[in-house]
């Protein structure tokens, strides 16, 4: 019960990890796609100097596109934003003129490159034009969120292999006891010329099913998990569908989980009838 | 057949054998006596690959014993029957089944099986005891068993050591004339010993072993304890 118990533990440990880093690369996939660069212009800035900026950006290697969105078309988007908030739209038509700036959205190739072209940015002297740029907070919090993921995973890693190595001890001690308690019956079979793979034969099945047990316990533990805390997931992360994408690879998974808890427990079982079938 | 070339076998800075050369050869029956810690055991294991010699050289037949990995070794065995004093015999199994059992780990026909284990419980008189367990027989009936199994598998040679160990002098008497049965039959037999009332009576070869060494070697030898 102890080993099956340690062997399940390991397993939905190194489950949760192979589900975190789905959700993780999600979430950071889904951030990443909403990062852009803006660069918004002062309001008395030339239509034609802005277009130039924006052709200059273009024939960088490391943009993807660039979106302008002019101050009349910027005044648009506010207006039909708060088009049932009276109060709002009553005081921009009282201003008499448009308060708001023209704005490039700037979406690169690779997140990696938006570095390289907020450097552009910085220096090309375009602080005449320029009231400012936006990437620099959304960097921060992207490099966080990234950082958070890395040292997770790491984390769960670590986990993983720390449980591995209890489970195989586990399987080992409990297989260690099997075999003293036989050991008279190893003993006979040796002396009657039985071979090595007819001795571990019983005792590497016995690791055998403790994996393959573990590891279907373990996905009756997963699998209700997973429904449970999928809804909660969809509001913070919208494209994640995690009980979708766990049925879509329940197979892949469960394969995953059995290479997983088979190799402890035939490792364990090697390990531990080596020493009798030295001599 | 059975070859030791100056064997010397170390166990922890102990000498249990010291220089030992002798050679056996088809259908002999020798006795291998000595008092208890003289290295007789210690053959017997040198022989099945239980050890590896320290010093010198065990042939059996084209094994070189020594040499053998672990591997190998069973297939060495299936040519080697082995009696021992606590009979060795699986309790949760009856006495058709411990015979068989040698047959079955070497992956024989079920057909083969039991037609050997019949012939061969029939040669130590358990025919009609073959479904018993072995809690049910008494110690010479055990070692019948013991015997039983050790030549179902049809070996080149059986080792009985000290077969006798465990039994009444009736029982032993009845086992020493089971083995010599078997030798006739052209089995060869080696059998280690320390009494000396059994090895004397038989008349056969005698190897006497003291501290490790081999102090007398004889044909139609005595042993006599000084």
């Amino acid at each position: 019960m102890a080993t099956l118990t340690v062997m399940l533990l390991a397993l939905i440990v190194f489950s949760s990890l192979i589900i975190f880093n789905v959700v993780a690369t999600s979430a950071l996939d889904s951030i990443q796609e909403k990062i852009d660069i803006s660069v918004y212009f002062k309001t008395n800035a030339p239509e034609d100097e802005v277009l130039r900026i924006k052709r200059s950006l273009e024939e960088l290697e490391e943009v993807k596109s660039v979106e302008y969105i002019s101050r009349d078309k910027a005044l648009e988007m506010f207006k039909e934003r708060h088009l049932e908030d009276a109060t709002i739209t009553q005081a921009v038509d009282e201003l008499g003129e448009n308060p708001l700036s023209a704005s490039l959205n700037i979406k690169a190739d690779d997140p990696s490159k938006y570095s390289l072209i907020a450097s552009y940015l910085e220096h090309n002297t375009l602080d005449e034009y320029v009231e400012k740029v936006s990437y620099a907070q959304n960097q921060v919090v992207i490099d966080r969120l990234a950082s958070i993921i890395n040292i997770s995973r790491r984390a769960g890693l670590f986990l993983t292999i720390i449980l591995a190595i209890v489970a195989i001890l586990v399987v080992f001690n409990t297989i260690l006891l099997a075999i003293y308690s036989n050991r008279e019956g190893i003993e006979i079979m040796r002396l009657v010329g039985a071979s090595n793979m007819f001795i571990r034969g019983p005792y590497i099945v016995e690791g055998l099913i403790y994996g393959i047990v573990s590891a279907i316990l373990s996905m009756a533990v997963i699998l209700p998990v997973i429904y449970f805390i999928s809804p909660y997931l969809k509001v913070f992360i919208p494209s994640m569908d995690l009980a979708g994408y766990f049925m879509d690879n329940i197979f892949t998974l469960f394969s995953y989980q059995l290479l997983f808890g088979v190799g402890i427990g035939i490792i364990s079982s090697l390990i531990a009838i080596r020493r009798y079938l030295k001599a | 057949m059975i070859n030791f070339q100056d064997v010397s076998n170390n166990y922890n800075g102990y000498q249990a054998l010291i220089n030992v050369t002798f050679k056996i050869v088809p259908q002999e029956f020798v006795s291998i006596v000595g008092r208890s810690g003289a290295g007789k055991s210690t053959i017997v294991k040198l022989l099945i690959g239980e050890e590896k010699p320290t010093n010198g050289r065990v042939t059996f037949g084209h094994y070189d014993v020594g040499k053998l990995k672990s591997g190998q070794l069973p297939q060495l065995r299936r040519h080697i029957g082995t009696i021992f004093q606590d009979f060795k015999l699986l309790p949760t199994k009856n006495v058709y089944e411990n015979v068989a059992f040698a047959l079955e780990v070497a992956g024989k026909p079920e057909k083969e099986i039991s037609d050997f284990v019949r012939e061969v419980l029939d040669l130590v008189d358990l025919g009609s005891k073959s479904k018993n367990f072995i809690r049910e027989l008494s110690g010479g009936e055990k070692q019948r068993v013991a015997i039983a199994r050790a030549m179902v598998n049809r070996p080149d040679v059986v080792v009985a050591d000290e077969p006798t160990g465990n039994l009444d002098p009736f029982n032993a008497s009845a086992i020493i004339n089971l083995l010599t049965k078997i030798n006739e039959l052209g089995t060869t037999i080696i059998l280690t010993s320390h009494n000396k009332d059994i090895v004397n009576q038989m008349g056969r070869r005698v190897i006497i072993l003291e501290n490790g060494r081999i102090v007398s070697d004889e044909e139609k030898g005595k042993y006599s304890v000084l």
